[in-house]
């Protein structure tokens, strides 16, 4: 036997752009700092422009509704194109691109013309980066029909989702949480080679039989925290990393809130109007009889991502904050 | 068009080619546009009378191969690059038989078998796309060209701007054509822009521009020419200004008000596609004769393609559910069918 592949998540995602840039010439990389010296921002494209060259690891100006825009035609022309957009905040300069164009074209065209494209973006607060490179934004897509969505919350994942996304015939936007990238917390063991995780097919993270947490990316692990802390109280809670959202795993969700009867709902988007109010929505509408307390939501204050450290801590869902809604439906 | 030779223009077989195509766009509009006068059909219709040349120009330059991208006003484009009568009326009209199954509309025609790859809604966005397409092409090393058509108005938005600048720097084999026919929507370029000549804005990316009379066709011909040589020998993008009017305003039941009436009566005089058919005929590169039969065809196949349209249904009513995604199982919609 030999060692298991430990993986960090940027490293993690590395190795699926590399494995998709080597099995299909299709593929090519495009955005701000991703070539050499660089390697992006994060480090994340390190070392593909060396390997795989410059006209398929290329360099753009700052100028996202560019990236987005030749993505979209290369990808309709035949080419699987992966565009950075360095922080999810600057999906809203090309959201044009992304809503009217990437999400729509396929339909527009009557299924003539597709866009097999992935736009990857790191995202999410914790950083000190303050209001405008923090947010979690993914709603943006899931509420733009024809896009799909996938926020990874562990290495294999980052690495098998995105590998899906690139080979996918539709445009898939793939959040990567900032956080999550070089934090040993979040390392994880990578199958090797070409290994694909489908869409639409939650992870059961921890199994469970009083309470139901529905989480996605990195707040996957605070519920794995908070469900450790409840079973000493005696609470058994299940845990669902959704891995996606558009499509996302209703059979699974239900299947699970239907045997608990009670669910909590957790990201790190502000919970206004973010995805945890479609789950608690659809759950109600599917189990409203079954279910022995509301649905609860946690996510991120209904406000800007705030730069001091101690507001933006207080900004983020914490695992305490998850405990204490699993109390709420208890009782 | 004056009413002397021209030696800088093509052969005969061009010049003729260009005036189907024109006859093509200008019959095609005035059914459109009788037809919803009279009550036949109802549709938002972005009228391209005016505009015949600049599409002919470079329409026979163009490979079936070459791609083109254009705009909510974009019948000239769509015929220029040659997408069919029948499934471009179809769609006009919503029916099943359209180029996009009736789902599309008349502001996001698509056709790749013509190399007609996107029509967008929105004003300029089609310039970063067009960037994609050339990229395509440059990457897999063939000779083939993009050209993405927009208005005086586009060249006043962001996309605009970075869509020109990575063209540049990647030298891609795009030739972007500004229609310029004066205003964007209800405002006149003069009131919207700070320079004279749209052309003048490709200095400040390092590109080629030039400005010329969007209503001379061999003018427009001997540019548009240029630069889909540039592109395609790789000598990258090129910016092309075609001057020219639009003649029903904005959009078809705009009251032009805020349009010149002298300007637009002027404009309508100097009929470009009636200027250069008469010029065909005084310089004895066309009888009459010739270019009724040009014309009678040209309507004899509106009318084929208008009856095959009224005669098509509209499109299935689980059509509404389908080419929102590859895999069109439910659960990609999530239980969201209503």
């Amino acid at each position: 036997m030999s060692e298991p592949r430990i993986m960090l998540t940027g490293m993690a995602i590395n190795e699926a752009m590399d494995i998709a840039m080597t099995l299909d010439p299709k593929v090519f990389l495009l955005g701000e700092d991703i070539a050499e010296p660089s390697g992006g921002v994060y480090k994340v494209t390190k070392g593909l422009s060396e390997k795989h060259g410059l006209h398929r690891v290329r360099k753009t100006p700052i100028s996202e509704q560019a990236i987005v825009g030749a993505a979209i035609g290369a990808a309709i022309a035949g080419y699987r194109p992966v565009a950075e957009i360095m922080m999810m905040d600057f999906l809203a300069v090309c959201l044009d691109q992304v809503t009217n164009h990437a999400a729509k074209i396929r339909y527009m065209s009557g299924g003539q013309t597709t866009v097999p494209m992935v736009i990857r973006t790191s995202a999410g607060a914790g950083m000190g980066f303050g209001a405008q490179h923090s947010a979690m934004l993914e709603t943006f897509a899931v509420h733009s029909p024809g896009m799909k969505v996938a926020v990874p919350s562990t290495p294999a994942d980052a690495k098998g989702l995105l590998l899906t996304a690139i080979f996918d015939d539709d445009p898939v936007l793939f959040v990567e949480q900032m956080m999550m990238y070089w934090d040993k917390s979040y390392a994880g063991e990578v199958p090797a080679g070409d290994v694909r995780v489908p869409f639409g097919k939650a992870a059961i993270r921890r199994e469970g039989a009083d309470v139901t947490l529905i989480s996605y990316g990195r707040q996957v692990h605070d519920c794995a925290a908070a469900a450790e802390l409840l079973a000493a109280d005696g609470v058994s809670c299940e845990v669902i990393d959704l891995r996606t959202l558009v499509p996302w795993d209703e059979a699974a969700v239900m299947q699970s809130v239907g045997r608990t009867s009670r669910a909590v709902v957790v990201h790190e988007a502000v919970t206004r109007c973010g995805f945890g109010a479609e789950l608690s929505s659809r759950i109600h509408e599917e189990l409203f009889g079954q279910l022995s307390a509301p649905v609860q939501r946690v996510g991120s204050a209904n406000t800007p991502v705030p730069y001091a450290s101690n507001l933006e801590a207080d900004f983020i869902p914490t695992v305490a904050d998850i405990v204490a809604a699993v109390q709420r439906t208890q009782g | 068009m004056s009413d002397v030779e021209r030696p800088d223009a093509p052969d005969r077989d061009t010049l003729l080619q260009m005036f189907e195509i024109q006859s093509r766009i200008k019959l095609c509009d005035e059914r459109f546009r009788s037809m919803l006068m009279s009550g036949q059909i109802r549709l938002i219709y972005y009228s391209p009378r005016g505009q015949e040349c600049i599409s002919a120009g470079w329409g026979v330059h163009l490979r079936q191969s070459d791609y083109v991208v254009t705009i909510y006003r974009g019948l000239h484009d769509h015929l220029a690059k040659g997408v069919p009568l029948r499934e471009l009326w179809a769609e006009f009209l919503g029916r099943a038989t359209g180029t996009c199954k009736g789902k599309g509309g008349p502001m996001h025609v698509t056709h790749p078998e013509s190399g007609l790859m996107v029509t967008t809604g929105i004003v300029g966005a089609g310039i970063p796309i067009a960037n994609g397409f050339g990229l395509a092409a440059q990457l897999s090393g063939t000779d083939q060209v993009t050209v993405v058509n927009f208005g005086d108005g586009a060249s006043n938005i962001g996309a605009f701007h970075e869509g020109m600048n990575l063209a540049a720097v990647w030298k891609l084999p795009v030739i972007f054509v500004c229609q310029n026919n004066l205003y964007g929507e209800h405002t006149p370029m003069s009131m919207s822009t700070g320079v004279e000549y749209i052309s003048e804005r490709a200095a400040a990316y390092g590109m080629p521009g030039v400005t010329v009379d969007g209503n001379d066709p061999i003018a427009t011909w001997k540019v548009m020419g240029e630069a889909v040589e540039r592109a395609r020998s790789g000598g990258g993008p090129t910016l092309v200004e075609a001057r020219t009017y639009r003649f029903w305003g904005h959009l078809m039941g705009d009251a032009m008000e805020y349009m010149d009436k002298a300007e637009r009566k002027a404009a309508m005089a100097a009929d470009p596609v009636v200027l250069y058919r008469a010029w065909l005929i005084d310089n004895g590169h066309a009888t009459e004769a010739a270019l009724v039969e040009i014309e009678e065809q040209v309507t004899a196949a509106i009318d084929d393609a208008v009856e095959f349209a009224l005669n098509s249904p509209q499109p299935d009513a689980s059509e509404l559910y389908t080419d929102v995604f590859g895999d069109e199982s439910a659960a990609m919609l999530n239980g969201a069918s209503r």
